[in-house]
């Protein structure tokens, strides 16, 4: 564990009086893609904010490798329409980027012809894109990125999705991403973190071989296309208490908590 | 040129070309409400001095910038809407400062200049304060460009990304809250705001680049000065409502200029 890149244990936060996160364990090594999936409201965004530095939890410790350089990409880019802003000044917003580094950090995400459009004309899957393209210019050991595939259709999120992977292959990077997708997670995914307000289980991704279906209907892409399979570590009571919470079927990181199923628990 | 017209010529300049880039992040952060509510604290800035007798100019700084960080922890502490809350202190302050106004019967002040400007009484110790405030200005701005534009792209990608967010948001607060010490001179506490606003509006259209916009801002805002003195000087209107009526008029301009297409 001491080669990882951020590392979080017991951390919980709640927002006036309501717990959004308890006890929750993550970590994050170089070169690892660790995918966060959960229902809404589950508390994936406010983990990503406690891993960002951008929220304190109420409790629980947060380790950061130290001058760890994060790449962010937001959920989503709201820029006013009245800021005259072309997708190169928007790079160059990072201290030390000139044209050539932004052109090439574009070319690597495949976006480089919208290099001098207007910010707000182009398209959701350029914009996802170019968000990309930004915390990649900051040469990032660690890349968060908060739903990736927002906005963009189904057989470009395959593609974005393998982008990322290539993109850790390339630089090496640790990769943390949200997803509320429980169908489709990449097949690369080397961690997947099941959140519910605590991390119900975590561990790897079956893979879907070759689906049929899925196969004629994005050829190559359904190669990074996953069902994601995992079987939970516990099982629960009609009164929702933790039963048999021995047989640990999957990874887990930290000590096993065993939690006591309320009515704010909206899994089975 | 008779001085007193110089010195209002020199004055309106000086403030319009640092409303220009300034005016602009008004624009862009939609803070347009927010320089208002500072400039109608202003007034009662100007009775706080009278009444503790020091400069009202300082007064009125010193107010501004006490509200603009008031403003700022009871964002953050209370459920209230920000419009709401603007809403409640423009105008609280505003009759807050025309009530202490009032109980000063000896002093006689002209309350339309401060609510509507009174440029052509501008002296050379207003004018080097103008000039001095706008100057100052001009150069944090220059300094605070590219932190300040790329938290009003997206904030937490700016903090994630190293930048002390909340101290270059209070910064830009802190410069409208000077600005509006330097114009009331000018406009008067009622029409500040336009002056930040109008320009930045009119260049917006075509403008390609934040930097443009900002340029274009500050020259259409001299050109609102010049155009509005003289209107002043040949016509007989008030200086303040005039710049304003011709900056208002060089919006409406901008939408007949055929817009550049990329």
């Amino acid at each position: 564990m001491s080669d990882a890149l951020i590392r979080l244990s017991g951390i919980s936060v709640g927002f006036r009086g309501q717990s959004v996160l308890q006890d929750v364990q993550l970590s994050v090594k170089p070169g690892e893609i660790v995918t966060l999936i959960g229902p809404n409201g589950a508390g994936k965004t406010t983990l990503v904010r406690t891993v960002l530095g951008l929220l304190k939890p109420d409790s629980g410790s947060v380790w950061r490798k130290p001058k760890l350089r994060i790449g962010y990409m937001p959920q989503k880019l709201h820029v006013d329409a009245t800021l005259p802003l072309s997708v190169l000044r928007f790079l160059r917003l990072v201290p030390g980027v000139d044209r050539a580094s932004a052109q090439a950090a574009l070319a690597e995400v495949g976006a480089n012809q919208v290099i001098d459009s207007p910010l707000q004309s182009i398209s959701g899957g350029e914009l996802q894109r170019v968000l990309l393209a930004r915390a990649l210019l900051r040469e990032p050991q660690l890349l968060v990125l908060d739903e990736p595939v927002q906005g963009v259709d189904v057989s470009g999120q395959a593609e974005l999705y393998r982008l990322i992977t290539q993109l850790r292959d390339r630089h090496g990077c640790g990769v943390l991403m949200v997803s509320h997708d429980l169908h489709l997670v990449m097949s690369t995914t080397d961690q997947v973190v099941c959140l519910n307000r605590h991390v119900c289980c975590s561990g790897h991704p079956e893979q879907v071989s070759g689906d049929p279906a899925f196969v004629e209907l994005f050829g190559q892409d359904a190669k990074s296309l996953a069902i994601y399979h995992h079987r939970h570590d516990h099982e629960h009571d009609l009164h929702g208490a933790v039963v048999n919470e021995a047989s640990a079927g999957l990874s887990i990181q930290g000590p096993v908590q065993p939690h006591v199923h309320g009515d704010g628990c909206k899994h089975g | 040129m008779a001085d007193f017209l110089l010195n209002a010529l020199l004055a309106g300049l000086a403030l319009a070309i640092v409303a220009g880039p300034l005016g602009s992040f008004v624009v862009w952060r939609r803070m347009a409400y927010f320089g208002d509510t500072l400039s109608h604290a202003a007034l009662l800035g100007v009775a706080l001095g009278l009444m503790l007798d020091v400069s009202p100019t300082l007064a009125v700084t010193v107010g501004c910038v006490l509200l603009a960080v008031l403003l700022v922890t009871l964002q953050t502490r209370q459920p209230l809407a920000s419009d709401t809350l603007l809403g409640i202190l423009a105008h609280s302050t505003l009759s807050l400062g025309l009530v202490v106004l009032s109980f000063m019967q000896d002093v006689r002040i002209d309350l339309m200049g401060y609510l509507f400007g009174d440029l052509l009484a501008v002296g050379p110790a207003d004018l080097a304060w103008i000039v001095g405030g706008s100057a100052l200005v001009l150069v944090v701005l220059a300094v605070l460009w590219r932190p300040l534009l790329a938290i009003t792209v997206h904030e937490e990608l700016a903090r994630v990304e190293g930048l002390p967010v909340a101290a270059i948001r209070l910064s830009l607060m802190l410069l409208i809250a000077v600005v509006i010490a330097v114009a009331m001179k000018i406009v008067g506490v009622l029409l500040i705001t336009s002056l930040l606003i109008i320009p930045a509006a009119a260049a917006q259209r075509h403008a390609r680049t934040p930097e443009q916009m900002a340029l274009g801002a500050s020259l259409l805002g001299m050109v609102a000065v010049c155009g509005g003195l003289s209107l002043s000087w040949f016509q007989d209107t008030p200086a303040g409502p005039s710049i304003v009526v011709s900056a208002a008029s060089l919006f409406l301009l901008s939408f007949a200029w055929p817009r550049r297409t990329a």
